[in-house]
Parts: C-alpha cells; structure tokens; sequence
C-alpha cells in the first residue's frame, strides 16, 4: 500500500513538473493578455516584475511547490482572486456529473454486458453489441450535440446551457430542484451513454470468459439457483477485472467531463480549466492540473483497494 | 494469415470504402469543398436539393453554401492521415519501447516499464488541451502530440509479448544454431509478438480520430476553412437550430469510422487468440 501511495505521488508531482514546463516555455504571456495591445515593453517588463515572471524558471517553480505544501494556490491572473476560491466554487457541479454518470454508466453497463454475456439468444446479443459499440465510437461532444438538436430544438422539453435557469434565485424548493435538474438532464445522459457503452463491452468480455468456467458449473450442480449463480459467482470473479478498468477509466472520465462541459456550458473545473489554458492564467492552470491529478491518482488507488476487498488472493498477497 | 469473421470484414469493408473515398476525393465529390459562390442564395440547402448554379447537394449546404458532402468527403483526408500516422508514432515508439524493456538488461526494463507507468498516469486530454491550446494549432502539431501520448499500451503489450516469446523452445533452438541474439529478436520473437499489437493499433486509429475531431471542435486542432469532421460539428453546433445536417453529417461519419475500427480491432484479437 505504502509503496502505491509513493508511486502516486511521483505520479503527481510529474504531473505538475510538466504542466509548469509545458506552461512557462510555451509562447504567450499572460501579463500582454492581461494589459491589453497597447501596453509597451516597460509596462510589460514592470507587470512581469510585479508577478515574479521574470525571475529564473527554477526559482519559479520550487517557489510555487513551497506555497502549494502550505495549501496555497496562488491568485489567479485574469480574475485576481485566489485559483482555490475559483476551482473550490467549480468543483461541486463537475463531481455531481461525474459520479453520477460513474454510478448510472457501471450500473447499466454492467446491468446489460452481463445479460450479454448469459443469454441464449444470438439475436439479443448481438443488436445489443451494435448499440454498445456504438455508443462506445461516439465522442461526447457529438452526442452531446444531437441531444440538444432533439430535446432542446425540436421537443423543446429541456434547457441546453448551463447548470440553473436564469429565474433559478426566484423560484423555492421543489421548483428550484426540478430547474436544477431538468439542466443536468442532458449533460448527465451525454456522459453517462459514452461510458455505458465500454462498460458494457467490458463487462461481456470479463463475463463471457467465464461461462464455461468450471466453478459455475460447479455452483450449478450444487443446485444454485441461477440467479445467484450469476450474481455471487460469476459476477464476483468478473468485477476484479472490471474494478481495475474503473480506476483505469478515470482520467478519460475526467477529460470527457471537460468536452461535456463545454458543449453544455456547464461550470463546472473542465470550463474553467479550458478558459485559464487560454487566458495563460498560470497559478488557476496549475491549481486544476495539481488537483485532477491528485483526484485521477486517489481513483487509481481506491480502485486497487476495492480489487482488494473484492479478490482475497489480492488481499491476501499484500497482508 | 489471419481469419476475419463476419463482425471483422465488415469493419474492415467500412474502413476500405471510407479509405477509398478519402483518396479519390476529387471523384467522389466533384464540388469544390472551400467553394462559396452566391453565399446568400446557397447557405443552408436541405440534403437532396439542387442550388440555383444547378449544381447538387446531397447533403445540403452550410451556412456559407458550402457543400456537405465535399467537406466530409476532404475531412476524411484530415482524420484518416492524423490517426494513422499519430498511431504510427505511437507504434514506433511503443514497440521501441517494448522490446527494449523485454530483451534489455534488467535496469533498464525497470526504467522503461517504470516510465510507461508513470505516462500511463498522466491524464492525456489535459496535457492535449495544453499542447494544443499553448502552440500554434495545427494538423502536425496534433499528429506529434497524438503520437507521443500514445504509445504507453503499446509499450506495455510488446514488453509481454516479446518476453513471452522469448521464452519459447524455438528461441533456444535458433540459440543453439547460432543465430545472434539480435537477429533472433528481429526476425522471430518481434514478428511473433506483433499479431495482438494490431488489434490495439487498429483500436487506437479510432481513438486518435476521436481526439483530433474533439480538439478541433474546441478549436485547438485543425484550422477553419481546412475542412475536418472536428470543425464541421462545431460550425454544426452554432447552426443547430435551422441546418442540423451540418453537424449530424460528420458526427455519422466519425461513429461510422471509430465503429469500423472497433470491429476489425476485435475480430482481429479474437482471430489472435484462436490461433
């Protein structure tokens, strides 16, 4: 465990060395952004000085490291308060998509590959596999794009932009739940069908290695009713593979949640993720790369440890 | 030879005709794809109708009177060559990788596969957006960075593969016949281990088109007026409301594309495994 742990955060601090890099030799300078075109070189030269742009790149970056160990973020360029205050305020809307398109995305996923993998009826498998892989091609920000085009343009049943309605500080609790809801209707469903299919795929794979395993058969001469032959024998045994995956799958999760975002203009960490790339907005750049990759690393590591509760040989081997 | 089953050959029709229309372009849609002519006259023809030029759309104009089909048709090019060659890049640097990892010595395999670990973990569409967002957008740009995020599966497959192989009785034979240890790398253990790298390749083709198209609809990939499936749904999306074929158009292409790559990805695996 220990050793894991070190690992991720080598893996962090990678991360961040080579977002500061990436950031700092990249042409474009935050400081023109900020002063406009008409700013000359002295302005410049003073407003580089002010930030500390212009110390050596070193001095820079274990200057930041040292503010960041002591939980402190820096302020942002663009907007001039602090890269915390602005991803703290973006955070809760991007965790509520994504864990709740994780949870439905497995859960149907799962729900479907299994019945793919125990059914006798070719045909049912394989119109199932059809719309799997389809969805499994399509990118979100597409898909995102054809719901809009269907239940916004022509249904006109629900909104397509942003996370509340313009009226929501007016309307009281049910009416105010129902206006947050019908805006995460789409970006919600957008997420959830891109992972669903891959889940589902996987979870036929995992499942349908098995069906010929000779434990099941076992299970099943013991007179296990099938049900529960598939749930607590065959379902079990695939969920090690399938736990692995979903630690794996985070970082896509993520950087589907940044397209989501932005189709849907949801504001959420992906905007202001986009907004600050584009804006050289140096200390909220960093601020967001420091943190999905502490979130994708802690994902990586709470899978290993589900595998763990799931697979005693793993739990066993590492004890 | 590999066996293709049905779920294979159709993948691999669907890439074949894709590919042959992307070559023959100028054939396969006759219409200039950049040609504007009476922009107000032409701009947001329904699918299936003829401009006042006489000329035929068959799925309809943009909101510069462009026609669709050229755009998807010329987009093709973009998104078939990004994804080839950044698989390409990703194939030569995973396979170098790879076999160094499984035929070098001991400290460097730990070096190489500890550094495919750690690329592994970095999350790819954030560097992406960086890349893309800090240097000057562009096709190349795209291919290199396409590339070099995405060799690490290859890297870790080859490594598995090779030393699998390399533990093999026929690897002891050649030994014992005196071939070099090289030569025997070369000429069998490699080639026997690249039969899965192709399925992963072919999966990672589909991949690659994905991100382009997704990079240039956020506008950090390829160029307006170039034409690519990526700038096409994006320029779809602000005409949504009163032309919806600009941008379902090239997102039917790209599903059909990555489905294709799917298919033949997974027969291929499966075609591997029986033999």
């Amino acid at each position: 465990m220990l050793v894991a742990v070190l690992r991720g955060a080598a893996v962090v601090l990678g991360v961040v060395t080579l977002t500061f890099l990436l950031l700092h030799l990249a042409p474009g300078d935050p400081v023109q952004r900020l002063l406009g075109p008409a700013a000359g070189a002295e302005e410049i030269e003073a407003g580089r000085r002010a930030l500390g742009l212009d110390r050596p790149l070193l001095e820079q970056y274990v200057a930041w490291i040292g503010q960041v160990l002591q939980g402190d973020f820096g302020v942002s360029l663009a907007q001039g308060r602090p890269a915390a205050a602005l991803l703290a305020e973006a955070w809760p809307a991007t965790a509520v998509l994504v864990l709740l398109s994780i949870g439905l995305s497995w859960l149907t996923g799962i729900l479907v590959g299994a019945l793919q993998a125990n059914t006798q009826r070719r045909g049912l498998d394989t119109s199932l596999s059809a719309v799997t892989v389809a969805f499994n091609a399509m990118p979100g920000y597409w898909l995102g794009l054809a719901l809009v085009m269907l239940f916004t343009y022509q249904l006109r049943w629900l909104p397509a932009f942003g996370a509340t309605g313009l009226d929501a500080e007016f309307l009281s609790g049910p009416a105010r739940l129902a206006d947050r809801l019908r805006h995460l209707a789409l970006p919600l469903t957008t997420l959830t069908l891109i992972g669903f299919g891959a889940n589902a795929r996987f979870t036929r794979a995992a499942m349908g290695e098995l069906t010929r395993a000779p434990f099941l058969l076992a299970a099943r001469a013991r007179g296990l009713v099938e049900r529960r032959v598939v749930v607590r024998h065959q379902l079990r045994s695939a969920l090690v593979p399938i736990v692995t995956l979903l630690g794996l799958s985070l970082p896509a999760i993520f950087s589907g949640a940044v397209f989501v975002e932005a189709i849907f203009a949801w504001p959420g960490v992906g905007q202001v993720l986009v907004q600050a790339v584009q804006a050289r907005d140096y200390p909220v750049v960093m601020a967001a790369a420091t943190i999905s990759a502490v979130l994708v690393v802690t994902g990586n590591l709470l899978a290993e440890f589900l595998v763990s509760i799931v697979d005693p040989r793993v739990r066993d081997a590492s004890a | 030879m590999l066996r293709l089953d049905r779920r294979g050959r159709i993948g691999l029709l669907v890439l074949t005709l894709v590919t042959a229309g992307a070559l023959f372009a100028p054939v396969v849609a006759p219409v200039d794809p950049d040609a504007q002519r009476d922009v107000v006259a032409t701009r947001f023809l329904p699918p299936l109708t003829s401009d006042a030029h006489g000329i035929f759309h068959p799925l309809g104009t943009d909101r510069l009177g462009r026609d669709v089909w050229s755009r998807l048709v010329y987009g093709a090019r973009v998104s078939l060559a990004v994804g080839a060659l950044a698989m390409g890049i990703s194939l030569v640097i995973g396979i170098g990788v790879g076999t160094a990892a499984a035929a070098g010595p001991r400290p460097l395999r730990t070096l190489l596969l500890g550094t495919t670990d750690f690329a592994l973990g970095l999350p790819r569409v954030v560097l992406l957006l960086l890349l893309a967002a800090l240097w000057q957008p562009s096709a190349l740009l795209i291919i290199v960075v396409l590339g070099v995020t995405g060799w690490m599966p290859v890297a870790r497959l080859v490594h598995a593969e090779v030393r699998t192989q390399l533990a093999r009785p026929y690897v002891e034979a050649a030994t014992a016949l005196g071939a070099a240890p090289l030569r025997i790398l070369a000429r069998h253990a490699l080639p026997n281990a690249l039969a899965p790298v192709i399925a992963l390749a072919t999966l990672g083709v589909g991949n690659a088109i994905t991100l382009e198209a997704g990079l240039s609809f956020l506008g950090l990939g390829v160029q307006p007026p170039a034409a690519s499936w990526g700038t096409m749904i994006a320029s779809g999306r602000d005409t949504a409301v009163n032309a919806p074929w600009v941008g379902l158009a090239p997102g039917i292409a790209l599903v059909l594309v990555v489905v294709g790559c799917t298919l033949l990805a997974d027969a291929v695996q499966d075609a591997v495994q029986e033999r």
